[in-house]
């Protein structure tokens, strides 16, 4: 009966889902792709232990936009990376400068980023290799040519040559590939698939024309370590830049903490801003549900007469109103759902390709629910209410209200 | 002859802002089973509100009404939906059918809410359907019917519960004087065949095809009279 009510009424129906469709799906996507984000990041830096930590250049930035300043300052060297060494309890300090260049090899010549770094670096970025070798100390120490590509690079410049041996030119500089990268995500900061991986040296004299690093990963021998081994790391900075003063610092550690609480932070905010968009267009949306509901409702009050007339109780009038109000926010929702899904699938692609960030699409259960549960509440409390004050009427006197 | 309907001062007043009016005023009445009765007066003479509160759509505000001995002025909602379903079948004038279901869908509605099954509704409906002779329109969405192939499956709506009398209000008001002949004619039939009914109307050519004539004026029971001369209605058959 109910479902018949559905189908006879086609354009209320179609409006009513319509409004319940565009609500969760919008809920759906904002909340998914800001959870994927989050996701990617999170995952990103879970990747590197709890035991490390980060030191970067300059000041800790406070909002999105002082943190491009950190790529510029040159205050942390090549002492500084020495000296961080020998701090007791520190088991690793690697450092990274990269930077993109032009590379080349025979006529292909394309821009790519060029990570310079100790040997370290494969295991602090969980590199894998698919051919050929990562470098080691031996040619970090002999400032050796040497570079491993990523998994793309290997693909478009070399396609269907074994680039092991072959010379690659890097702005100026010719390197011997020694190893490619297994095919590997997009990290926080860097496309591993995209990017070159050698020596730090070279990168530095020879490739990038500096003596400073943006980064550096340093590596506590345990978790309970890492207070002090961040303490440890500001005095020695501090001594070498010859700075009394805290305030002043031209450099922040970051731990794993941190990191992941400022990322948490910032998705959170744009989460919560994309939010409200989705909340907007889930009132409009609601609203749409609760005018078409009102109205169909008051159009039918005849019927409602009429069929307590025929001998319908109040109960089982309500209860037609209830299930068709079910019905249609149920479907709208499922419906929703599957939209909001697919485009979140959508996003996340478009993101990839456009915006060359790919992270996994990660569905919001929390979306879904916020979504189908708001618009299924409107859609019952207003299908339903105006349907128990006709459902109240006198058979006679809805069977007269015009 | 078994009593069908008593009332013993039945009365309805209605109050609109402090003001009441007395739409009746100490209704006694007894209709038996198998009669044809017709109810007429002027219109505000309170013939439909008497209608109504014997087709257990409304409550009178004193007075006692008797269905089959039951004390129906003092059932609850619930209980007079149950007689209203179980006992009663109703044509109204303005046919009050659901325009976007099919003849079947409409004539199956008060089993629906009897709880016959699917498919005893189907065969039910099917039957009274052949009865007003609406078979070949029976997937036909009522709103594309005539109206007086409309107030026919009103008819076979409240046919299909077998009821125990059918309530006509104004059955031919809306309709042209054929269609209406064919209304009558129809009730006529059902009344031949045993079935109660009660017709409501201010025409006097409608009443004159009744067994008996209640005239009410003012809220009360002017005259109540054996109709001697009834009119038959002649056969047509159903135009279709």
């Amino acid at each position: 009966m109910a479902v018949s009510g559905i189908f006879v009424h086609k354009s209320r129906s179609i409006l009513t889902t319509l409004g319940i469709v565009i609500g969760i799906t919008s809920v759906m996507v904002v909340i998914s792709v800001g959870e994927s984000a989050q996701g990617l990041v999170l995952q990103e830096i879970q990747q590197f232990g709890p035991s490390n930590v980060f030191v970067l250049p300059g000041k800790e930035p406070k909002g999105f936009t002082e943190g491009f300043g950190t790529l510029l300052n040159d205050s942390l060297k090549q002492k500084d990376i020495d000296d961080m060494a020998k701090i007791p309890n520190v088991v690793g300090v690697v450092p990274y400068a990269f930077g993109t260049a032009l590379v080349s090899f025979e006529s292909e010549s394309e821009r790519r980023t060029i990570i310079g770094s100790s040997h370290s670096s494969q295991e602090n970025f969980n590199l894998e290799i698919e051919s050929g070798r990562y470098f080691d100390t031996f040619d970090v120490d002999q400032k050796a040519r040497v570079a491993v590509i990523g998994y793309d690079i290997k693909e478009d410049l070399f396609g269907q040559t074994d680039p092991i041996g072959k010379k690659l030119r890097v702005k100026n500089t010719t390197f011997q590939i020694i190893g490619v990268l297994a095919s590997k995500g997009q990290g926080s900061f860097v496309d591993y698939n995209d990017s070159i991986f050698a020596p730090y040296p070279v990168v530095q004299r020879d490739v990038l024309g500096t003596k400073h690093f943006q980064r550096v990963a340093v590596e506590a021998d345990s978790v309970e370590n890492v207070s002090n081994v961040v303490l440890d790391i500001e005095r020695v900075l501090r001594e070498n830049h010859n700075i009394d003063d805290p305030e002043k610092d031209d450099f922040f550690v970051q731990t794993q903490e941190e990191v992941a609480n400022s990322i948490d932070m910032i998705t959170g905010v744009l989460t919560v801003l994309l939010g409200c968009v989705a909340a907007i267009s889930l009132v409009v949306g609601g609203v749409g549900i609760m005018n078409i509901m009102l109205v169909s409702v008051t159009e039918r009050t005849r019927e409602i007469g009429l069929r307590k007339a025929m001998g319908a109780t109040r109960k089982s009038i309500l209860y037609q109103f209830l299930t068709e109000a079910i019905l249609l926010t149920g479907g709208g929702g499922i419906l929703g759902v599957c939209l909001g899904i697919a485009l979140t699938f959508l996003a996340v692609s478009l993101a990839h390709s456009f915006l060359d960030i790919s992270f996994p699409a990660v569905i919001s259960i929390k979306g879904i629910v916020l979504g189908l549960g708001v618009s299924t509440m409107i859609g019952i409390i207003f299908g339903v209410f105006p349907a128990r004050q006709a459902a109240k009427k006198a058979p006679i006197e809805a069977l007269r209200s015009e | 002859m078994k009593e069908l309907i008593r009332t013993e001062e039945l009365a309805k007043i209605y109050e609109n802002d402090g003001v009441e009016t007395h739409a009746l005023r100490g209704v006694d009445l007894s209709i038996q089973e198998g009669e044809f009765v017709a109810i007429v007066g002027p219109s505000g003479s309170g013939k439909s509100t008497l209608m109504q509160i014997l087709g257990c759509l409304d409550r009178p505000s004193k007075g006692k009404y008797f269905f089959e001995e039951r004390e129906i002025h003092t059932y609850s909602d619930e209980e007079l939906a149950k007689i209203r379903n179980e006992r009663i079948g109703f044509v109204f004038q303005a046919f009050n059918l659901l325009p976007r279901l099919s003849v079947l869908d409409n004539v199956m509605l008060p089993l629906i809410y009897r709880g016959t099954s699917p498919k005893e509704r189907e065969q039910k409906a099917k039957k009274v359907i052949e009865l007003v002779g609406l078979s070949d329109r029976i997937d036909y969405h009522t709103s594309r019917l005539s109206g007086g192939q409309k107030q026919r499956v009103a008819i076979a709506r409240a046919l299909v519960t077998d009821p125990k009398i059918i309530f006509a209000d104004e059955p031919t008001g809306n309709l042209d004087s054929k269609s209406g002949e064919v209304v009558l004619r129809f009730l006529q039939d059902l009344n031949e065949e045993g079935h109660t009914i009660a017709i409501v109307t201010h025409e006097s050519y409608v009443a004159q095809s009744a067994r008996r004539m209640l005239h009410i004026v003012d809220g009360e029971i002017d005259k109540d009279e054996v109709i001697t001369k009834r009119r038959i209605v002649a056969q047509e058959g159903f135009s279709k």
